[in-house]
């Protein structure tokens, strides 16, 4: 075969639709290996929603708990407090509430909870996922209503869990999905199906 | 007869010519040692690259003893290192061998790459070197922060969780970028388990691949100097650059010096001061990982510490981020950043000079405000030196080019 019977565009074609194939069965074989570096069934599994009994806790205790690895903190707020919440909020970034992936639907209101005594938030800064620290002290010549307050950028927040203005945060502590199953106990990440 | 024999199945040439007939191995110690020709003005800057070889080589070294006592799980790492540390036999030597190995890695890397600014090596024809000796340091980045949570202790967890937090500041794949890195929903056994593999398997093979391409690509090109001459230009009737002088045994012999003095100083770190007052092993870390409290404060080891003094300056998550990112990144467009006609600082007019002291300056303190709490007067110096460490490369194309150079010699110049 000499040069002038080369049929260059059937060759090109050919190099064209082996790379391409070539390629797509890379693609493909990678899927396996990139889902394997996803949460495993049993990761899945320890991710379950966790109970938590609030059945002796007293007004101003708070809990922590762990669910998938992550702290939850369980508060069960005074009366005062929850009157006090309502003073300082035009220095909130989001007092309302708009930012949707940080709570669930039902948590959207003045005191980001199902019933307004349990707040149940994420101990992990929004900033970069340090756990704050529960400040409750009253200090009216600092403007501390009491809140949390993260220890290694200097974030605060609320008794709702929601960011200051002028923090490194950007949003308010989330809300993980939780509900009710009775008076005294609450089920943290799941709220719909049967308990 | 006998003798006769003998030298019929006797081959020709000897063992050496029967591996060179069928491996390159004479050709190849002579390009690469022999008969590779660098400059004889070299000066003590020009010792970082072998000894950053040196250590390299010790961490694969103690990190192969290490693997072998050490369990990469939630439940078991922080007391197998305890272990190592009490238990085996010479087990805390292997361990502070390898932990001061990382901060003296990065050591030798920040000189190593600072003599690179100083002379111009980055600069055309060695752009590809630099270029490769960044993805370098890249990877060397990923292998310390891989290797800083195998202790389990509170600051590998927190630091962990602070770093891998960062990927989530990427809109929209933020979040599940961040779940694929640590494989479950908050750093676990499983986080720990895929580290221990990246640390010890995928990230070290990329270091040795990219520096064997690294050493490859500078004996093409051949060593920079002091002077930034090319020394291939002026070149003795047998071929040999003038100004030149074999690796070996010329630079090895002096080498042998300088690993000599390293390892001195070295050792000292590692019998009487391991820890470095809290540099090269953070005090927090000798309590393990507890996932209900965050140590009061948080610092990365010093070697990120500038470019986290960066990421902290800024307000927002987003932009923190980026940044952070762009301050690592942006030493790798050097040498299209520099217009400057002349390599090395010698011949530099006083506005390179001041620049590029300024920029050290600039380097140091936000590596020291990075280890500092975040009080609002650190935070509004960090933010003043974060814009003073961005100009120096931004404003590169312009004041290289304003600058006053001074001739270049044609051959290398001596000092004392």
């Amino acid at each position: 075969m000499t040069e002038d019977d080369l049929d260059r565009n059937r060759r090109h074609f050919l190099t064209v639709a082996t790379a391409v194939t070539g390629v797509a069965g890379a693609g493909l074989a990678a899927v396996p290996f990139i889902s394997s570096l996803k949460p495993s069934a049993r990761a899945q599994a320890l991710g379950a929603p966790v109970e938590v009994s609030i059945a002796s806790m007293q007004p101003g205790e708070m809990l922590r708990v762990l669910w998938r690895g992550k702290l939850v903190f369980v508060l069960r707020r005074t009366e005062e407090m929850l009157a006090r919440m309502t003073e300082n909020t035009d220095q909130l970034r989001d007092p309302d509430s708009t930012e949707v992936d940080q709570q669930p639907e039902y948590a959207v209101n003045d005191t980001r909870s199902v019933r307004s005594e349990y707040l149940v938030v994420e101990g992990s800064c929004t900033h970069l996922g340090c756990a704050p620290l529960e400040d409750f002290d009253v200090r009216p010549a600092e403007g501390w209503g009491g809140g949390f307050f993260c220890p290694c950028h200097g974030s605060k927040f609320d008794l709702a869990g929601r960011v200051f203005k002028g923090v490194p945060a950007p949003t308010n502590l989330r809300v993980p999905p939780h509900r009710f199953v009775r008076d005294d106990l609450i089920l943290i990440g799941q709220d719909s199906g049967a308990a | 007869m006998a003798r006769i024999e003998a030298e019929v199945g006797k081959p020709q040439g000897g063992f050496i010519k029967w591996i060179d007939d069928r491996f390159p191995f004479t050709a190849t110690m002579k390009y690469h040692v022999t008969e590779y020709y660098a400059a004889k003005n070299f000066n003590i800057w020009y010792v970082f690259g072998v000894l950053a070889f040196v250590v390299l080589f010790m961490q694969l070294f103690t990190g192969i003893f290490l693997t072998m006592n050490y369990k990469p799980s939630a439940a078991e790492a922080f007391a197998s290192v305890e272990y190592i540390m009490r238990d085996v036999e010479w087990g805390w030597l292997i361990r502070y061998l390898h932990s001061t190995g990382a901060s003296f890695f990065f050591i030798i890397v920040y000189l190593h790459m600072f003599r690179a600014m100083l002379y111009g090596s980055y600069k055309k024809p060695r752009e590809l070197i630099w270029v490769i000796g960044m993805l370098i340091f890249l990877v060397l980045m990923a292998e310390a922060f891989a290797g800083y949570l195998l202790p389990w202790g509170q600051m590998s967890y927190w630091g962990a969780q602070v770093i891998i937090s960062l990927f989530g500041a990427i809109p929209w794949v933020g979040d599940a970028l961040v779940e694929i890195i640590r494989g479950d929903y908050s750093i676990s056994d499983i986080t720990l388990n895929r580290f221990f593999a990246l640390h010890v398997i995928a990230l070290p093979l990329a270091l040795i691949g990219l520096v064997f391409v690294h050493i490859v690509a500078l004996h093409e090109v051949g060593s920079n100097n002091p002077d930034g001459i090319e020394i291939k230009k002026n070149k003795g009737p047998d071929g040999v650059p003038l100004d030149g002088i074999a690796f070996h045994p010329y630079h090895t012999s002096k080498d042998l010096v300088a690993i000599i003095i390293f390892l001195m100083i070295f050792s000292s770190v590692v019998f009487f001061a391991p820890d470095m007052g809290g540099y090269f092993l953070e005090h927090a870390n000798f309590e393990p990982a507890n996932l209900t409290a965050t140590p009061e404060h948080i610092a990365p080891v010093w070697y990120f510490t500038p470019f986290y003094a960066i990421l902290r300056a800024v307000p927002d998550k987003l932009w923190g981020f980026i940044l952070f990112g762009l301050s690592v990144m942006l030493p790798l467009f050097l040498p299209w950043l520099d217009r400057s006609r002349v390599k090395s600082i010698r011949y530099r007019g006083w506005i390179y000079k001041s620049a590029l002291s300024i920029f050290v300056v600039t380097f140091l303190v936000l590596g020291w405000l990075g280890t500092m709490p975040a009080d609002p007067m650190y935070v509004l110096a960090a933010r003043i030196f974060a814009v003073i460490y961005f100009a120096f490369f931004i404003l590169m194309p312009y004041y290289t080019v304003i600058d006053k150079t001074k001739p270049v010699p044609e051959r290398v110049v001596y000092h004392g």
